[in-house]
């Protein structure tokens, strides 16, 4: 079998493993696992609105998935896309609410705040890698403390004691009533359309530019880059960087689109680790991040049907995808089934 | 208040918060000079907080007093239970240990949770009845200024955690287990030249760390939140994860971490009541432990480097 097949197959098998390790869960603690699933169906699929929300789950999960993907390929690991996602939201509603603009500068204005932001969060950890040779996952994981705990003190300054901020202006919103009509008036936004263009983004830095190829060449072996004279250094802070800023842009989804404010938060909203299945799931390609974030996305969102259909509590989807990204890590142990596999078939 | 009052009152509070960290930060030592990074941590005492919290509303009316206790060995088995997943992944599987820790995070809490919702049917367990009791140390309390600060209203559990560091301490540096442990986290190729079952002892590693793990998230149910929901281990994992850092891989340096993790935690909530602490603004406190983290590691606070072989999986005959 190809590797190109088998790339493809193990998150597959994957995902019917996760499915069914849920199922069997539901089994055992006595719930009916095909009415769970089909309230899972309903919940994602079941009418135009259902759908409407389910893309909407999809747009940040797109942009945090991108940011771990993009990291990936450079050879990083990027744990702090969660902080860097918070402290995107809270710069964009803050320039949504400080200020009032004509529309064609405060959205911008907005999107690109998430984005400085992100990209300064993920700045620290990639400039800590370059000079000092620190590991990532580390200080990533410390910064999305930081990130949590400074947010909210910051939403506490400017909210005058309250926990959250006034709603932005309408000239910053990602809001349409043109796509709010589409889908019986549920909350899908704008978002999506800039989610999908930062796709073919990070596809087009990767894949065309000089900068992708150094990227992706310090990713595979930093030594031989260094050797064949690019700065590994700046390659490396630049991953981070950009990786943040898509991070960045993940939270001005939440900031201008669905929520229309940031509120002071006890713990981490998820979306961040997630990322990390969405870019394992999709191979850390472009292509791949859209299936992913379909997939997560639509899980996330259909899960809040099962406890009013089916009676079964919401956490059911979070194993499922914790399980998915076990057998995804543990893809080696797949590959190898798949090889023995294939080596019987040509024996017979 | 005055400065001794002050002293009297966060001394004891900064070793409470720090009893839970020093001991799943000692799990986290084991693991890692094993050579399995253990980003799980905060999923294990998930786990432990859970199974903890769960025994103790079952068996508090069999058991009565001893319920605490009890509650702590049967977290330990259950967070000893799911970190074999862990160590499959990253042994057996060759997994990527990051991605397997995050996914035992999110399997912790989910599985936590669903639970809690299936058996009581809201999404947080009840109150327990049955807690950790602190208590007057009988004489050593009525030392001057040392009674007071270390003998009065204490936990048993603060005296477990520590014992339980210095027990580390001798097994990592003082037993041929110890040595046989750091070698296959430092070169795994030379130890199995030498003899070693490099994948046992990993399997072991990962093992104590998930036990002690399990304790740690038990004693936090059971001494400082007293139930158990979606937010009673909220980072405490990785914080401990820090303090192993901060502490530099060595069982008694991470200690001392916690330990003044500990006394930033307990100043965060109680600064408000104390003179010059209460000016600095709450949120220096509580991104302290982190920001700390970051400078120990980027070199400013001494140099503290992992074991060398942590983070990868040992393939035989692989140079």
């Amino acid at each position: 079998m190809s590797t190109k097949a088998t790339n493809i197959l193990v998150p597959v098998i994957s995902v019917i493993l996760g499915l069914i390790v849920g199922a069997i869960i539901m089994l055992v603690s006595g719930y009916n696992p095909i009415d769970g699933y089909a309230a899972l169906w309903n919940g994602i699929f079941g009418d135009l609105y259902t759908i409407g929300e389910t893309i909407r789950q999809i747009t940040p999960y797109l942009l945090a998935g991108l940011a771990v993907a993009f990291a990936f390929r450079s050879g990083l690991f990027n744990i702090g896309v969660e902080g860097q996602l918070i402290v995107g939201w809270f710069a964009a509603a803050y320039v949504g609410v400080a200020v009032e603009l004509p529309m064609i500068i405060h959205l911008p204005l907005a999107i690109l705040a998430a984005a400085a932001a992100g990209a300064i969060w993920g700045f620290i950890p990639g400039l800590l890698k370059a000079k000092f040779h620190v590991h990532e996952v580390i200080v990533t994981i410390m910064m999305n403390y930081i990130a949590l705990h400074t947010t909210n003190a910051l939403i506490k300054t400017v909210s005058g004691g309250g926990d959250r901020t006034e709603s932005i202006f309408a000239s910053a919103s990602l809001r349409s009533e043109f796509l709010e009509n589409l889908t019986e008036f549920s909350c899908l936004h704008f978002g999506i359309v800039i989610a999908l263009v930062m796709v073919g983004v990070m596809w087009f830095i990767l894949e065309k530019t000089t900068l992708g190829f150094e990227l992706k060449a310090v990713g595979f072996n930093h030594n031989a880059s260094q050797y064949a004279g690019m700065n590994v250094n700046k390659n490396i802070i630049l991953a981070m960087v950009i990786s943040g800023a898509f991070a960045g842009l993940g939270g001005a989804m939440e900031a201008l689109g669905t929520f229309e404010y940031v509120s002071s938060k006890a713990g981490f909203t998820g979306i961040g680790f997630d990322g990390i299945a969405v870019a394992l799931l999709g191979m850390n390609t472009p292509l791949g991040v859209i299936f992913g974030a379909t997939l997560f996305g639509s899980l996330k969102y259909g899960a809040l049907n099962m406890p009013n259909a089916a009676g079964i509590p919401l956490e059911i989807v979070e194993i499922v995808i914790a399980v998915i990204i076990f057998f995804v890590a543990s893809g080696y142990i797949i590959r190898l089934f798949l090889l023995r596999a294939a080596k019987k078939k040509e024996a017979k | 208040m005055s400065f001794l009052e002050v002293l009297y009152f966060i001394v004891p509070s900064a070793i409470f918060y720090a009893a839970p960290l020093i001991l799943v930060a000692i799990g986290g030592v084991f693991s890692e000079r094993s050579g399995v990074i253990n980003i799980g941590l905060e999923g294990l005492m998930v786990i432990g907080a859970f199974v903890g919290i769960l025994f103790n509303l079952l068996f508090a009316d069999t058991f009565g007093n001893a319920t605490p206790w009890l509650s702590l060995i049967a977290a330990m088995v259950a967070a000893l239970l799911l970190s074999l997943v862990h160590a499959v992944a990253s042994i057996s599987f060759r997994a990527d240990q990051t991605v397997s820790g995050v996914a035992i995070n999110l399997l912790a809490i989910a599985l936590s949770l669903y639970l809690v919702k299936k058996i009581f049917g809201k999404g947080q367990t009840d109150f327990i009845t049955e807690r950790f009791t602190r208590y007057d140390f009988p004489v050593l309390s009525d030392i001057p200024f040392i009674g007071p600060m270390f003998f009065t209203k204490i936990y048993n559990t603060s005296f477990l955690a520590i014992i339980i560091a210095i027990i580390a301490w001798f097994v990592i540096y003082k037993t041929p287990f110890g040595l046989r442990l750091r070698s296959v986290g430092e070169h795994p190729m030379a130890a199995d030249t030498m003899g070693i079952n490099v994948n046992r002892m990993r399997y072991i590693a990962v093992m104590i760390s998930g036990a002690l793990a399990g304790i740690g998230g038990a004693i936090y149910a059971q001494t400082i939140s007293g139930d158990f929901g979606h937010a009673t281990i909220n980072g405490q994992g990785f914080m401990a994860l820090a303090a192993m850092i901060f502490g530099k891989w060595h069982p008694l340096g991470a200690m001392g971490a916690a330990l003044f993790f500990g006394l930033a935690q307990a100043l965060s909530i109680a600064s408000s009541s104390i003179p010059i602490i209460q000016d600095i603004p709450n949120v220096f406190l509580l991104i302290l432990p982190y920001v700390l983290t970051i400078f120990a590691l980027a070199g400013f606070i001494g140099r503290a480097n992992a074991p060398k072989a942590n983070g990868i999986p040992y393939i035989k005959g692989q140079r």
